[in-house]
């Protein structure tokens, strides 16, 4: 009796997890799947998860005067190859990886010296100090966005990588993070390295750093996915410049270029600009539980 | 080497007063073990002579040279911590190589990459490596370079951050209860090969501990510290046979003395809950005193004897080598605890009365507040 109950109760939560798990899978299942159909498949939803591979005709191919051979191909080739061509989607994914990569390294430089002081140094004020990290935690990004701006366009900055950059070097979140695991970096340890005759600063560099790297790469995983989709601020300080766009921007152009249903190769853009974050989740997976759970560790 | 001196140190952590205007000095060459419960300050002081901690006022003189305002690491002590804080993501060999490298390389020999191209590194290199090489063979850590700290055990972790204090030949070691994390058995192994090692380097060793095993048997001279002051600083066997208050009598020594309530009368002479003693006071005043006396001077008596004490037995403790008896004496509350030779005691039940003698000789003589009190024997 006991154990059907039990049984029960178990088969409810897998339920409740497999509906909630469908829930986030269906669009991701939708893109993949729509960069592999052609259109006239998307259009009256048939032909499952690959589409029918069938050969297909590229009518603007036809248009812009190439060979009948030359525009025929698989439903997938076409897809993905007007994901490369028709918009520079590589600039996309390299402006991505610039933005991305160096806004970590910037908040990284920033954010360990300072969970660093708020940690494990006295001094005045400090608690005061991180108050105000944890206030600022509560600010949301909309709400400072159009002072924000102001400042760039009057540095003229807006419109360059900088403007994508900088209002995001100084990571409350990335501060917070890491003090609360230096924390229980026993005090001990600095103390030796002191006694070593290491400087502060090396102390961050050389010991804090090296033993925080679960909680780095968690901060990373965090940063690195809010940059590389963001979608609301690159909007707003990049208003002309192709050159300057992220992947997430860079897909809204791509919907205005081509032609409203051309869904296939955008989707395929799509899949493309998610990639990259899938494949690095997977490959960081465990690390990445770890340094979120943060416990187990030492 | 290096002689330290403590002048007036005070230490309070807000209003908390953990450090009381103390004075210290501790001799060149010298292994001097700070000896107090937990709680007393005696880590807080080795962290201000340290400099890791900067103390509310007074001044710490290293070798003649005030230290005040100098930092820990310009300080050129070396400390063993409690939990041996190894870094975890360096081998062994690194873990040693971390100070010789901050203290022998300069700035840009340090850097990363460029240090490459400069001549002299590879040679100071080389002289840094057999450093670290000629330390670990002196503590036997050679098949354990390649490891991680998290891969070894508490003695061995424990080996290394001596190691890593030796290698850069400090003018002192200080040295906070590294020994309190092993088991039992392997703090008395390190204890002697701590020993060894003091008399091997001839450096000033300053030893905090609150285990008085490792203080009496590793010491030259040992400082008891309680509540922030230094009650006395003396050899360990002055200290145990002359403590100067009835708080260091009763903090040295396991198991702990025994006091008792005693009067003393103009003349000097004293009596001992109605039993007169043989023992009289070099400076007769009338009043009462309490006598303390360790239990390895007292001894079981026939039952017909005199003039002595008497009492139940509540508890037996038997050590192997010796037996302990805890004894109510018979007259009123007080307890006695008893040494006894096995064999004499080892038919002594829980319950049974016995009659306790003393070594009248090595009675101390306390104060009212603790104060020790010089005393004769009557001959």
């Amino acid at each position: 009796m006991k154990q059907r109950t039990k049984l029960g109760s178990e088969a409810g939560k897998h339920i409740v997890l497999i509906v909630g798990a469908l829930v986030v899978i269906l669009p991701f299942y939708l893109m993949i799947s729509f960069s592999f159909k052609s259109p006239s498949e998307i259009q009256s939803i048939s032909g499952g998860f690959f589409g029918a591979q069938e050969m297909m005709t590229d009518h603007r191919c036809l248009k812009a005067g190439r060979s009948e051979v030359e525009c025929t191909m698989l439903p997938i080739v076409y897809n993905y190859r007007a994901a490369f061509e028709e918009a520079p989607l590589l600039r996309y994914l390299l402006n991505g990886v610039i933005v991305t990569l160096s806004i970590f390294a910037i908040q990284v430089l920033i954010a360990l010296p300072c969970a660093y002081a708020l940690a494990k140094l006295k001094f005045w004020g400090r608690d005061v100090v991180f108050g105000l990290v944890i206030f600022c935690l509560l600010i949301p990004v909309h709400a400072i966005a159009l002072p924000l701006y102001l400042m760039l366009a009057k540095f003229g900055l807006t419109n360059t990588f900088a403007a994508l950059v900088i209002p995001w070097t100084i990571s409350v979140f990335g501060i917070f993070l890491m003090r609360q695991f230096f924390k229980t970096i026993p005090d001990d340890l600095i103390n030796a390295a002191r006694m070593d005759g290491m400087s502060e600063f090396s102390i961050v560099w050389k010991v804090m750093l090296p033993s925080a790297i679960p909680a780095l790469l968690a901060f990373a995983i965090f940063s690195v996915v809010a940059h590389w989709n963001d979608y609301y601020w690159p909007r707003i300080v990049i208003t002309g410049d192709r050159d300057l766009m992220t992947p997430p921007l860079g897909l809204r152009m791509f919907k205005s270029d081509m032609d409203g249903n051309e869904y296939g190769p955008m989707m395929a853009a799509a899949t493309v600009i998610v990639a990259p974050l899938v494949v690095a989740f997977l490959l960081a997976q465990r690390r990445f539980i770890e340094g979120i759970t943060l416990t187990g560790m030492k | 080497m290096a002689e330290i001196q403590l002048k007036g140190i005070s230490k309070s952590f807000d209003d908390n007063k953990v450090i009381k205007s103390l004075d210290l000095s501790i001799a060149n060459g010298e292994f001097i073990t700070v000896l107090g419960p937990s709680g007393c300050g005696k880590s807080t002081l080795l962290r201000i002579i340290a400099g890791l901690e900067s103390q509310s006022s007074g001044d710490v003189i290293i070798d003649g040279r005030e230290v005040n305002n100098v930092r820990a690491s310009e300080r050129d002590l070396a400390m063993v911590f409690q939990s041996y804080a190894l870094y975890p993501h360096l081998s062994v060999q690194q873990n040693l190589m971390v100070p010789l490298k901050l203290r022998r390389l300069s700035r840009l020999e340090r850097f990363p990459l460029l240090n490459w191209f400069l001549p002299k590194r590879s040679s100071k290199m080389i002289e840094l490596n057999e450093k670290v090489l000629q330390a670990a063979e002196t503590l036997q850590i050679t098949h354990l370079m390649e490891r991680k700290p998290g891969q070894l055990s508490g003695g061995q972790q424990q080996r290394v951050a001596v190691g890593r204090a030796m290698v850069r030949e400090p003018v002192a070691f200080l040295m906070d209860e590294p020994l309190s994390n092993l088991d039992a058995a392997l703090r008395v192994h390190m204890r002697a090969e701590i020993s060894e090692l003091h008399r091997k380097l001839k450096t000033t060793f300053v030893y905090v501990t609150h285990d008085q095993a490792e203080a009496l048997t590793m010491s030259d001279r040992m400082a008891v510290m309680m509540d922030g002051e230094i009650l006395q600083h003396d050899t360990p066997s002055e200290i145990y046979n002359n403590p100067v208050n009835l708080q260091v009598a009763e903090f040295i020594g396991s198991p702990k003395i025994n006091v008792l309530p005693a009067e003393s009368d103009s003349k000097g002479g004293i009596t001992c809950m109605g039993l007169p003693i043989s023992l009289s006071m070099k400076t007769p005043k009338q009043g009462s005193i309490m006598l303390g006396f360790r239990p390895e001077h007292t001894e079981l008596l026939s039952s017909n004897s005199n003039n002595c004490f008497e009492g139940k037995i509540t508890y037996k403790e038997n050590l192997g080598s010796d037996i302990y008896l805890h004894v109510n004496l018979k007259e009123d509350q007080h307890k006695m605890i008893v040494r006894s030779e096995p064999d004499k005691a080892l038919d002594a039940k829980i319950g049974d009365m016995v009659k306790i003698g003393w070594m009248v000789d090595k009675v101390m003589a306390f104060e009212r507040n603790g104060q020790s009190l010089p005393t004769k024997s009557k001959s």
